[in-house]
């Protein structure tokens, strides 16, 4: 009998496999989207990275850091085995949206913040991100199989608002049985996932097919309804069994600065709906226009202020900067979106703020007044607070404002339903199990949270479904009024 | 998709449109609005209600060409489906316990003014409605604004009906005769709100403006629609339409309302092309 030779070692492949990419001096002329995606391949090969850690009280691996909870080393392993159906079909029982979060997660912070592999000297995390998206794009490539439903349970759930929170507890929900209805504001599904995010980070057609994969589970999409306007939660809580209020942020803020109001000075809501909801950037074929700035200054360093940064060179500016009031290390985009920005062209001016603007005869922006900032003790967030360096302000020359500094979430709901606790940050009060002040009404995402992720409101939206399947199959008492006093006070 | 029930032209480029949308129809109060898209390459448009049948479901709107969706609207026909409509949006015109309301209409404002005359009739206020139109083929509902109007004076500006001049010399010659006025309701073009106000804040009379600004969501997203309001910037969608209009920075919302003359042309060109 001959002597088993054990196999040799492989080495470990230190790096992630690496994402192709539009060229930068191509992307910027155009809305396609940058990472263009991998193979097969490649997606295994990147599986064979993964140790297959198991998860115990002592050490934490990925699946900790994913707020929707995924069994990311199960699937992992099935995309080892070359099986992506069973790979889809795992994330799929705790992710509605896997192609939206595998393109839009902050992944860095979470499962691969966790991932063991990245913490070995001189090695990168596991590309969990990218290999959820290329699952979700080989399903939906190939078409995606209905799925089956259990049987209906014969209660009905009413949904506000068609963004991340809403679709996960609307596909949470459907899948348990329950009849589910969202009514939406817009004329589309998805919320800041097609009125926010651009086309270049997160295709449109990829909403849709995921929002369909939803309807196909018996969802019912209302568009055009603006709860609290078109019909009150008051009437809504009369046909339902349970609501889910799941408004977002939407509220823009401002700086309150003078001039803030020329012509040219747009709230990020506004440059991002014009060019992605409604599709400015193809003016005159669409209806929407969207005054293309040849200098474009974007305020604040969060995602959305890059979004809009690097939307303003694809719609042609010559020059477009990021005015950020901390340094770069501070900034809050995802390192990935500073990287594309910087490698587009986008231009950082740190440590600076607006103080004033001024405009020409037209009532157009022409001038931004900007103070310098240098960085104080750490502030309450953490952060090092921003302070002014007096007597080092100096004028930029501008076309287009971009206001990225934050929203607020949307007061409809809450102005409209006087039964619903808020906090005095306009949020809407909510207990561990997303139950609000209004018996029989949950909320999540950026409404209970303030303006947070995409995948965080989706992970909120999953307790929501959590909670809501509790209610509506236990006979548990709702909390007393006095809970959410003490939870708003904290 | 919401169906087009009932397609007229008041006048030359004035279009009325009774559109299927039962939701708002239920809902809707005088001074709100509703946001409308054609197709699915459209914008999203405000435009004030002329009126809603509850019974019926319909809403109707009343537009005049000013930019290409107006023109398009022209388009539709009987029968034809729109894409998108929201509603009712914004405050309703606060009517209760006013006393005696003059209510003025210029233009494409007497359609808009038309909902509030009647609700501040039914809400038990006396009513001197005062329409102007540049002549005499635009003054619309005429007939329906006299039903619920005490009193009702015409202007045109070129004097083929009525007053030969403007709706702010009949309000003046009121207020000279110190006919008593509690309030005074003025929806129609910019220029002509700011001349309302401009008029009553010598006289100490209150005044309210319905005020136009573009919008893109209608619902307090985006912010397009800010106006300055006594210093402090406000949306015109969700804190209006109405405002006091001794307090309406008039100059900002002209300026504002100007932002897309330019692309606005270029849409015009295209779809005047594509008609013809």
């Amino acid at each position: 009998m001959a002597e088993e030779t054990p196999a040799p070692k492989k080495e470990r492949v230190k790096k992630k496999y690496p994402m192709p990419e539009q060229d930068p001096k191509e992307r910027i002329h155009n809305f396609n989207e940058v990472p263009l995606g991998q193979d097969a391949e490649t997606v295994i090969k990147e599986a064979e990275r993964c140790l297959q850690c198991k998860r115990s009280e002592k050490r934490k691996i990925c699946v900790d850091g994913c707020p929707v909870g995924i069994d990311i080393p199960a699937f992992i392993r099935k995309v080892k085995e070359g099986d992506f159906e069973g790979g889809i079909k795992i994330i799929k029982q705790y992710n509605a949206l896997p192609a939206v979060c595998g393109r839009v997660c902050p992944y860095e912070n979470q499962c691969e913040g966790y991932c063991v592999v990245g913490k070995l000297k001189e090695n990168q995390p596991v590309g969990i991100g990218r290999m959820e998206r290329f699952l979700a794009d080989w399903e939906r490539e190939k078409g995606m199989a209905k799925p089956e439903l259990p049987p209906r349970k014969g209660k009905k759930v009413a949904v506000v608002g068609a963004g991340p929170a809403g679709l996960t507890v609307a596909s949470d929900l459907a899948k348990r049985g329950y009849d589910v209805t969202i009514f939406e504001a817009l004329h589309a599904p998805g919320g800041v996932l097609i009125y926010g995010i651009p086309e270049f980070r997160l295709p449109k057609a990829i909403v849709w097919a995921e929002v369909e994969y939803i309807r196909s589970l018996g969802v019912k999409l209302v568009f055009d309804a603006v709860v609290g306007k078109t019909i009150k939660m008051q009437e809504i809580a009369q046909e339902f069994d349970a609501i889910f209020v799941g408004t977002g942020a939407g509220l823009p803020k401002w700086m309150n600065i003078p001039g803030e109001n020329l012509n040219g000075i747009l709230s990020a809501n506004e440059f991002l709906t014009r060019t992605n909801l409604m599709k400015s950037y193809m003016f005159p074929e669409f209806d929407t226009p969207n005054r293309i700035g040849m200098r474009v200054a974007t305020i604040g360093g969060g995602n959305v202020a890059m979004d809009c940064a690097r939307t303003a060179l694809r719609l042609g500016a010559e020059e477009s900067w990021i005015i950020y009031r901390r340094s770069d290390a501070e900034l809050p985009a995802r390192r990935e979106e500073v990287h594309h920005a910087k490698e587009e062209g986008v231009k950082f001016q740190l440590l600076t703020a607006p103080v004033k603007y001024t405009g020409d005869e037209t009532g157009y922006v022409k001038k931004m007044e900007c103070c310098k900032m240098r960085l104080g003790e750490p502030d309450a967030s953490g952060r090092c607070r921003p302070i002014v360096c007096e007597g080092e302000n100096f004028v930029l020359d501008v076309d287009i404002v971009n206001i990225a500094i934050g929203q607020s979430p949307n007061p409809i709901v809450p102005q409209t339903t006087p039964e619903l606790k808020t906090t005095r940050w306009g949020t809407i009060v909510v207990d561990e199990w997303q139950r609000t002040s209004m018996k029989g009404v949950f909320a999540a995402g950026d409404i209970a949270t303030g303006d947070a992720t995409v995948i965080l409101a989706m992970g909120g939206g999953k307790k929501a479904a959590e909670g809501i399947d509790r209610y509506l199959s236990q006979n548990e008492p709702w909390p007393a009024k006095e809970v959410f006093d003490k939870i708003s006070s904290h | 998709m919401y169906k087009v029930v009932e397609k007229r032209d008041l006048a030359p480029g004035i279009h009325l449109l009774e559109i299927e949308a039962p939701m708002i129809a239920q809902r809707a109060k005088a001074g709100q609005f509703i946001m409308l898209m054609i197709d699915d390459k459209g914008e999203r448009i405000p435009l004030t209600m002329a009126d809603w049948n509850p019974k019926k479901g319909t809403v109707t709107i009343i537009a005049l060409e000013a930019g290409k969706t107006t023109m398009k609207l022209g388009t539709v026909k009987k029968g034809d489906e729109l894409r998108s409509i929201v509603g009712p949006l914004g405050i309703e015109t606060h009517t209760q316990d006013l006393g005696t309301v003059a209510c003025v209409g210029g233009g494409i404002g007497i359609a808009l003014m038309y909902p509030t005359v009647r609700a501040m009739k039914q809400a038990g206020n006396k009513v001197l409605s005062i329409m102007g139109a540049r002549t005499k083929d635009l003054l619309i509902l005429e007939k329906e604004i006299t039903e619920y109007s005490d009193e009702v004076h015409i202007c045109t500006d070129d004097g083929s009906k009525g007053h030969h001049g403007f709706v702010s010399d009949i309000l003046k010659k009121m207020l000279d005769e110190k006919r008593p006025i509690d309030v005074v309701y003025a929806v129609g073009p910019i220029i002509m709100m700011k001349v309302i106000a401009d008029l009553t804040r010598s006289y100490g009379v209150k005044t309210i403006v319905s005020l136009n600004p573009i919008m893109v969501d209608g619902t307090g997203m985006c912010g397009s629609c800010r106006v300055n309001i006594d210093g402090k910037t406000k949306f015109g969608c969700v804190d209006g339409p109405d405002f006091d209009g001794h307090k309406v920075d008039f100059q900002l919302l002209i300026a504002r309302n100007k932002r897309y003359l330019a692309e606005e042309k270029t849409a015009v060109e295209k779809f005047k092309k594509e008609v013809a």
